[in-house]
Order: structure tokens, then sequence, then C-alpha cells
């Protein structure tokens, strides 16, 4: 008998004790978020990329959309992730060289953001040096031709603010701002910008008919004996439009900026730049790594009559010696139409998205 | 009572030692078999580094460099040589000879221990080549896929690199595999596709004792692509083959001996 009493006062008091942990930790549990993903998504590729290490929360996503947009990143306050990565521009830059802080001009485009967490190969940047989404959020912030500031500078920064310290505990379960979570809370959101409703998507849906021109573009786009886009970019199979890898598109006969080899040190892949997605490409000119088509016809242009020669050209660029396939202008003009049926409106009006 | 049980236990446990000392039937060892596969241009192994720096003479006198091997083989199968019972995980595997992605893969069909015959598909057949029904395929290598146009379904082989022509230009070819095409009329298009021809190959790797631990290497000897029995002429056939019907089918001859079984490593002892 005094042995129950003593195990009924034991119970008692570990009742009491756990009630007094969970108020004094009054710690946040995060709710879980996961992508909307499309049914052409479902149906055509592989699950999107979500690290453990960083799963998905509504709380998550929030901070990162409000760090997203916020100019406390930068050393003196003035610049955001969005003024080089603008919604209406599929979240690249119109500029052709993004200008940093000081006014310092970047050497390469920026790069658009949508559909990231379907990028299987993990490499980021158009020379793939980042091999996470998060670790590609540590380069704009400290790069010195871009927000030029310090991760301990960035930290005392959001410290000091009286909503930060509350998103980050809600978020991470600690008030205390750190580098390795802002980044976490910036891909959560940059993983939610997905762009799957373009007419062509439709199409595919069975919910648009393609128009004469479009079609055509599409079989140009398809033919290896003329566009041969997709063996690069992607086909119906693949609604993608990238191989998220590198080429040599013939571009230039010697390099300035190494791309790809700049960061292996590989001299096979001296001027190999990532292959962007084609979709979106009504809102995301200036095109290539360095901006230098500022449309989508001188686009076309190289690919039709300005290949030039260089030792890492990618086999897939044919008729380099003439300049390449040299497609008729009915053929460029439906091979355009085409690529623009890639483009969606919804995407970059999504207000999910917006500040 | 008591004695009758004693005993009746006592001869229970000597039919059971009996039957031990006999041998019986040995319990049925189930494993899997690990597949390995390599390159080589006629028995000079094929290395990262050797991509796009080591000039190689093909059958017709051209010399060439790789710039990207990537190719698929599906339906291992495993056939007893005793039961004539066969063994296919029904999966296939995606070889990137340049990186090395996919140059170890173990089907995913686990089997008895003993001796099989071993063979597999290059490419898909028809029964699996259908069009956009992989995920990881349409992830992979930015489209494994063949347009619809071309009759859909995936690559068998993505061979590309350059050459020296025969008016000494430096030129890219695409060596590319897939289910053969015909067309009435080009470029395709819509509408265009007469005939499909299932142009994979079946490769008989021959019979392997199989045991726990073992690993098989399938070895492709590239040159092979070029040389048997067509002399493959890169200044005629080097691009836009893949609507090309008749350079599809002189693939699929010259594929026939492309691969070979190499080294069978199995466990010390066995």
């Amino acid at each position: 008998m005094k042995f129950r009493s003593y195990i009924g006062f034991i119970m008692v008091i570990v009742l009491f004790a756990s009630c007094g942990d969970d108020n004094d930790d009054n710690t946040y549990v995060p709710t879980p978020a996961s992508l909307e993903i499309p049914q052409l998504f479902q149906d055509r590729l592989l699950p999107p990329v979500i690290p453990e290490s960083n799963p998905l929360t509504e709380e998550g996503i929030a901070l990162g959309k409000k760090l997203f947009f916020d100019p406390a990143l930068s050393l003196n306050g003035t610049q955001a992730c969005v003024d080089c990565h603008r919604p209406e521009n599929a979240f690249t830059d119109p500029r052709r060289f993004s200008v940093g802080i000081d006014g310092s001009l970047g050497t390469r485009n920026s790069m658009p953001l949508f559909n990231l967490a379907w990028n299987f190969n993990e490499e980021f940047f158009w020379d793939g040096r980042a091999t996470t989404l998060e670790e590609q959020i540590f380069d704009p912030v400290t790069n010195p031709i871009e927000m030029n500031n310090t991760w301990p500078n960035v930290e005392s920064t959001l410290q000091a603010t009286s909503d930060y310290p509350l998103m980050f505990e809600q978020a991470f379960g600690s008030s205390t701002v750190d580098s390795v979570n802002v980044t976490k809370a910036i891909a959560q959101f940059l993983r939610t910008l997905i762009s799957a409703n373009s007419k062509f998507d439709q199409f595919l849906a069975g919910q648009a008919t393609l128009t004469e021109a479009e079609e055509n573009g599409l079989a140009i786009f398809l033919d290896e004996g003329r566009g041969d886009c997709f063996h690069c970019h992607g086909l119906p199979a693949n609604p993608l439009w990238t191989d998220n890898t590198f080429h040599n598109n013939g571009l230039d006969e010697t390099f300035t900026d190494r791309g790809r080899g700049g960061f292996t040190g590989d001299p096979r892949e001296f001027g190999l730049f990532k292959s962007g997605s084609l979709r979106n490409l009504a809102y995301t000119a200036p095109y290539m790594h360095d901006g230098r088509f500022e449309t989508l016809d001188e686009v076309i242009d190289h690919y039709s009559e300005g290949l030039v020669f260089s030792e890492t050209i990618d086999p897939l660029m044919k008729k380099v010696a003439e300049g390449g396939v040299q497609l008729s202008e009915e053929d460029k003009a439906d091979l355009k139409a085409f690529l623009l049926s890639l483009s969606d409106p919804s995407f970059i009006n999504n207000p999910d998205f917006q500040q | 009572m008591k004695k009758i049980a004693l005993f009746l236990a006592l001869g229970l446990a000597f039919a059971s030692c009996n039957n031990d000392d006999d041998g019986g039937t040995p319990p049925v060892v189930n494993t899997n078999v690990a597949f390995t596969f390599s390159q080589n241009w006629d028995g000079d192994p094929i290395e990262n580094s050797d991509y796009e720096t080591t000039v190689y003479t093909n059958a017709n006198g051209e010399e060439m460099t790789l710039s990207k091997l990537v190719y698929l083989i599906s339906d291992i199968t495993f056939t007893n040589t005793t039961s004539g019972e066969t063994f296919d995980a029904g999966d296939y595997n995606l070889i990137d000879a340049r990186t090395g992605t996919g140059t170890t893969f173990t089907p995913g069909v686990e089997i008895p221990e003993g001796e099989y015959t071993v063979s597999f598909t290059y490419g898909f057949d028809d029964e699996d080549n259908q069009d956009g029904i992989y995920q990881d395929l349409n992830s992979s290598d930015g489209s494994w896929a063949v347009p619809p146009p071309l009759g859909g379904g995936y690559h068998y082989m993505r061979l590309e690199g350059k050459y020296i022509n025969n008016v000494g230009a430096e030129t890219a070819f695409q060596f590319h595999n897939i289910r053969a095409n015909r067309h009435n009329t080009l470029p395709p298009g819509p509408g265009t596709l007469e005939e499909l021809l299932d142009t994979s190959i079946d490769v008989d790797l021959g019979t392997v004792n199989i045991v726990s631990g073992t690993s098989i290497d399938i070895e492709m000897n590239v040159a092979e692509w070029f040389k048997n029995p067509n002399t493959w002429d890169l200044n005629v056939l080097f691009t836009i083959l893949m609507p090309n019907w008749d350079a599809q089918i002189l693939m699929n001859e010259n594929g026939q001996n492309v691969f070979s079984r190499g080294v069978v490593a199995q466990p010390e002892g066995q």
C-alpha cells in the first residue's frame, strides 16, 4: 500500500514537471508545408528535391519570402534579392548585368528563378559551383559586387529588428538569427516558385490548341536537322525545358569567362555554361550567360548562322563551319512562336510571389 | 508410458541426426547479382580523362575523339541451365560512361545460387519502349526521351564527339541510336512517320555460376560500333542519324558484337 502511494506521488510529480517543461520552453513547432506539384510534373518528372535538412514549413516559406524582398541583407540596406530577380521578369534582371550596392557591374546575367526544386543535378549558378540551393544563397550576400555584406552583420541587423527573431523562432525553433537559417528560409521560398501553366502546358493537358506556326516551331525544335534544341532544352517528356547541365554553345572563339571550367579547372570545360530554361522567355531578356542578346530573334540567329568554333564547342552544335544550320526566315519565325508558347503569365502575376 | 515417450523422443532425435548426416536438401540461398559497366576501344580502357583528349582511329581511318557516351540497358535475365527457370526484374539502367554514373547496377531480383545463362537488352525492346512513362529517364540527361515525331520512346545510346573529316576539318558527330523510324518525307514532323522497327539488341553473356556476392562486368568495345560488319564512314553518317532508317539498321548490325562479358568476380573460396 505504501509502495502504491509512493508510485502515485512520483507520477504526479512527473506530470507536473512535464507540464512545467512545456510551459517553460514555449517551443514553436512549424507547420509542415508541401509544394503544389503541377500534374504535368507529377506525371513526367521525378519528385522535387527537398533536402531532409530543410523541410518546407509555412513559417519557413513566409520568412524566406520576407527576407527575399528585404534590403536589410545588403551592407547599406539598399538592395534586396528581388532587385536583381524581379517577379515580372520571371525573377531575373532585365539589365544585362546587375548593379551592386556600390554601382559595381556584374559579369553575368542574373539567372531566372523557377522550378528550382526540379534541378536534379543540384548545380546552381551559370557555372554550377553551388551544389545546393542553400549554398547558392550564401554567395550574393557577401559578394563584393553585389550586396557586399558580411554574415555577422546580416545576423546582427536582423536580430535587432522587432519581427525577425520571432519569425526565426517560429520557423526554426530559435530566435537567434544565423546565416544557415537565413539561407534555409530563402531556399524554402524559392522552391515554391513553380511555373507550369504556359500555353504549351495547357496544350499538353488538352486545354489549348497550338497555332500552325507554333506547331511547326515545335517540329523544328524537335528536328535534329534544324533546331535540335531538345537535346539540351528538353521536350514534352521533360517539361523543365532545360537539362540543367553545361555546354559550350558556340558563342566565342576565346573565353574571357571560362564558365564551368573556371570553377572546375578542367580545360575541357572552359566556356561551358548551364543551359537556361526556355520557359518564360517572353520575360527574361536579355539572353545567354552574359546577356549579350537583347532579343529572341538574335538568339535564333546565333544558332542558325552565328556559331563560332572553339576547342570545347559541344558536338550538338551543327554546321559550325557555316555558322549553323541556316534556318529559313519562316522557320525562325515559327520556332520563335513555339518558344514564346512556353511563357507562363500566371507565374509572373502570381500574388504569392509578389511583395 | 514415460518409457514409450522417451523411446519416441530418442528415436526422433536419431532420425533427425541421420537426415543431417545424409546431406538432405541444403537450404536454398538466394542472392542478388551486381553488374559493372566498362568501356574500351579495342581493349584500351576508356577513362574519364580520355574524353576529348585521346584520339582514336576508327575502322574507316578517321581520327576521332569522344565527348559523350551514355547508353541504356534493360531486362537483365538469368536463365537456370538446369531447370530453365528465368529471373528478370524488368528494370533498366542508364550508364553515363564519362561521369561514371550508373556504372554499377544491381537488378532488383534475387535468384537461387546456381548456373545461369545471363542476357540483357541493349536499349529498350518495344514492350518497354513506351513514350514518356519513365519519370527518372525523362529527368535524366536533359531528355533521354525521343521526340514523338520520331516514334517517341527513349534513346538507346548517345555517343558524341569530333572527328577529322576527309578534307581535314574537325567536325562534330552525333551517333545517336534509337528505334528505327521511317518517314514518308523528311524532315520529320506530324504525320510523317510510316514505320517503326525495334532495333534494340539482345546480348547473351554466356553461362555464369552465380553464388552470393557474384559481380559481372559488361564491357562495351566502342570501336565495334564503327567496324563490324559495316565499316562506318563518318564522312557520310555523322549527323541527323535519329530519323535515318538505314543508319539505325546499320547501328543495330554493328551493335551485335559491341558487348561482351568481362571479369566475373566472386568471393574468395567460391
